[in-house]
């Protein structure tokens, strides 16, 4: 069991520092979000209430997650990392929660920005939005990894992606918004709460037949 | 089939709220059921893929899911043809079941998209198989989504579930149903067929194909160019 998330702080470790280093993703991200928020600002009619500026900013915190997980393999495929883990005496899973836990680092940075910027340009988030914005995190960076994974394993990757994800996010979207304008929040944020158990088991079991040969 | 096509017809009496569109109900709802349970039986294999390893598998799971996104694509065009029919639009968003199967129908278009990029072999399998597993789950998560999403996107105006149906209305139904499912059994078993036929022909192909190991002929056998 230590070993277990010794292998996963270790992963998750790498993926950091790495970032650290190069700075591929986040900053794409963070100039992403908030240009994206800039856009909205004109997309949006003079008078529509701060109801449909929620909706969109569920649409900009998918749409940035994808900017991030379309680049989470990357550094595994061009220098074949991803063989050499596997091959690793290590349990497979552990790979995806590490890749998990950076991607959802790096959305979480990518928040600590868009949010304020979200409440000075549109409308102010309250304690059930932000809680359901951690919710859907958790869902998105779980079963975007895995996608990802099996995206980056074939031809046409950066177009797979948002196709194989974004029914799979239509739920989150759903329970995020929900969770923001909803009168009584508790029942989104239970069904987040859902969503993620059940997702996060099933991507933790299947990623093994993923990346195996 | 036929038999079905006569009852639905003819002989049930007509719906009094909603008048002939109500019969195809008589279609719509048996392929809506028939398309879940393809989905189910593609994911049903993937797991057993996933299980036992056996390449089989694969095929079979693809055919199910493809039949069910054909199924789900008819249920989409039956489920629109209703709609204007006896609410007189195109599409509502207030229909649940027709919301999950454009979820649905998406979902699986993926499937594919991911299948025809990746070359053929275990990878492959294994990746279709996890996404087909991801379809199932999505099901019942997505029904429980749109139910939720419809309190604050839009009232609940109609209702299809509707009237109690008469005995003779449930027995045309369930002919009806056992006929799309026959129907989908059968073209499931002749895609499969087809599937393996031209699997065995590209591998018998390639066996012809495959250059033969060189006999050598007599005459170069012979020690040339030594001797004189």
């Amino acid at each position: 069991m230590t070993a277990y998330v010794a292998d996963v702080a270790a992963l998750a470790h790498k993926d950091l520092k790495v970032e650290l280093r190069t700075r591929d993703t986040l900053p794409a991200m963070l100039l992403f979000v908030v240009a994206t928020l800039v856009v909205f600002h004109f997309a949006l009619p003079a008078d529509a209430g701060d109801d449909a500026a929620y909706g969109l900013l569920w649409i900009a915190i998918v749409f940035t997650a994808l900017v991030g997980l379309a680049r989470a393999w990357v550094p595994e495929h061009e220098h074949g990392v991803l063989e050499g883990l596997v091959l690793a005496p290590c349990d497979r899973s552990a790979i995806w929660l590490g890749k998990t836990i950076a991607a959802l680092a790096f959305l979480a940075a990518a928040q600590v920005v868009a949010l304020p910027a979200f409440a000075l340009f549109f409308a102010p988030l309250d304690a059930p939005a932000l809680l359901g914005v951690v919710l859907a995190d958790l869902g998105i960076c779980a079963v975007g990894s895995l996608l990802a994974a099996m995206a980056a394993a074939t031809r046409s990757r950066e177009v797979l992606l948002p196709l194989l994800l974004l029914p799979l996010a239509m739920p989150l979207v759903v329970g995020g918004v929900g969770s923001a304008i909803a009168p009584e929040p508790g029942r989104y944020l239970l069904f987040l709460a859902l969503y993620d158990a059940v997702f996060a088991v099933l991507s933790w079991a299947s990623f093994e037949y993923v990346v195996t040969e | 089939m036929g038999l079905a096509v006569v009852l639905a017809l003819l002989v049930v009496p007509e719906d009094a709220d909603q008048g002939v569109s109500q019969r195809i109900f008589y279609i719509h709802v048996p392929i809506a059921l028939t398309a879940y349970f393809c989905f189910g039986l593609g994911a049903w294999k993937a797991l057993r893929l996933l299980w036992t390893r056996e390449e089989h598998f694969d095929l079979e799971s693809y055919v199910a899911v493809h039949q069910g996104t054909i199924f789900g694509a008819l249920t989409l065009l039956t489920g629109s043809i209703w709609a204007k029919a006896s609410w007189n639009v195109w599409w509502t968003w207030s229909s649940r079941q027709l919301v999950l199967f454009l979820v649905l129908f998406l979902f699986y278009c993926a499937y594919f998209m991911l299948r025809y990029s990746i070359e053929e072999g275990a990878r492959r399998a294994r990746s279709s198989a996890v996404y087909a597993l991801f379809g199932v789950v999505l099901i019942p998560i997505s029904f429980l989504a749109i139910r939720l999403a419809q309190d604050f996107v839009h009232p609940v105006v109609f209702n299809i579930s509707g009237p109690q149906m008469s005995a003779s209305m449930f027995a045309t139904f369930c002919v009806s149903w056992a006929a799309v499912t026959l129907l989908a059994y059968v073209l499931y078993r002749v895609e499969l067929l087809g599937k393996r036929v031209d699997a065995d022909l590209r591998e018998l192909r390639e066996t012809l194909e495959r250059p033969r190991p060189s006999v050598p002929r007599l005459d170069e056998q012979m020690p040339t160019g030594v001797g004189s």
